[in-house]
């Protein structure tokens, strides 16, 4: 049932990002990006993994909000797509040929709804399930691994978020000293 | 089935990226595949019939472990979609930073290499 409901999300997903990339207009293109985040903001919700679909509507508007800043009131905003003739077929039999590798590397998943830590009993997984609770305190075995088990990770996305937005205000700032000369 | 659906979306994101002109549309096509990236390594952690990796009082240990989906791809996939916001910011910054350069977002224009 549930592989039938993810399944259709995931079709609507597919048509909002082929509308995303092959639209002229470039706010159209942005909001269709924006269904695309909504929908896999209730595929999280539906497999199980609630504070992923909190995070990722969040970051979706965001992302949204900074797209339009981007796009809106820019003049040309139609640009005619077309590249080379042979330049476009030599990229479509690329895409073809790692679409060929991509499916022989899937076959050899295990099938959808039987993830690898039940197979193998070693995985961490089952570590962090059975003594969560007992050894981090909390509830939420999603938070415990994210800032006990693995806090060092939690504490390099901060350092990298911290220098992205770092990195976007030095790139914004320098037209500005260069006006005021 | 849903892997491949996952697979198809990352393929149009590497389409968008390598093929577009327009930069915002190549903007979209790396975002498409972080997306697509994302989605994928949460399905695989999914269990059939699993609930959310959240301890409650009205069920005992083993019965949790038994029915939770995996919460390490969850957690991971935290940090990525969070780390996948700072390099939107930082690629729309440029793409701003270009066309007030150059006045385009269309890339085959901009041929002038010195900054």
């Amino acid at each position: 049932m549930i592989e039938i409901v993810v399944g259709l999300f995931l079709i609507f997903i597919v048509m909002a990002s082929i509308i995303a990339i092959e639209t002229k207009d470039l706010l159209s293109a942005v909001v269709a990006f924006g269904a695309v985040g909504a929908f896999c903001s209730i595929i999280y919700l539906l497999v199980g993994a609630p504070d992923i679909a909190i995070t990722q509507l969040v970051v979706e508007v965001l992302s949204l909000v900074i797209l339009i800043r981007a796009t809106i009131r820019r003049d040309l905003t139609t640009i005619d797509e077309d590249r080379d003739f042979f330049g476009l077929v030599a990229t479509l039999a690329i895409l073809f040929i790692f679409f060929l590798f991509g499916i022989e590397a899937l076959r050899w998943l295990p099938e959808f709804g039987t993830p690898a830590f039940v197979l193998n009993s070693s995985a961490p997984t089952n570590r962090y399930l059975l003594n969560g609770l007992r050894e981090t305190g909390a509830a939420n075995i999603v938070s415990a691994v994210l800032l006990d088990y693995r806090g060092y990770d939690t504490l390099g996305e901060a350092t990298v978020l911290f220098t992205s937005i770092l990195g976007a205000l030095a790139i914004l700032r320098i037209y500005a000293r260069k006006r005021r000369k | 089935m849903i892997y491949y659906l996952c697979f198809l979306v990352f393929l149009i994101g590497v389409y968008g990226a390598i093929c577009k002109k327009n930069i915002v549309k190549i903007i979209l096509g790396l975002m498409l595949m972080e997306y697509a990236v994302n989605l994928f390594i949460v399905l695989v952690g999914y269990r059939k019939g699993g609930i959310a990796p959240i301890i409650n009082k009205s069920m005992s240990l083993s019965e949790f472990v038994s029915k939770s989906v995996d919460p390490l791809p969850q957690a991971f996939v935290l940090t990525s979609i969070v780390i996948g916001l700072g390099i939107l910011s930082l690629m729309v910054a440029v793409a701003i930073r270009l066309y007030e350069r150059y006045g385009t977002f269309d890339i085959t224009e901009m041929k002038k290499l010195r900054g």
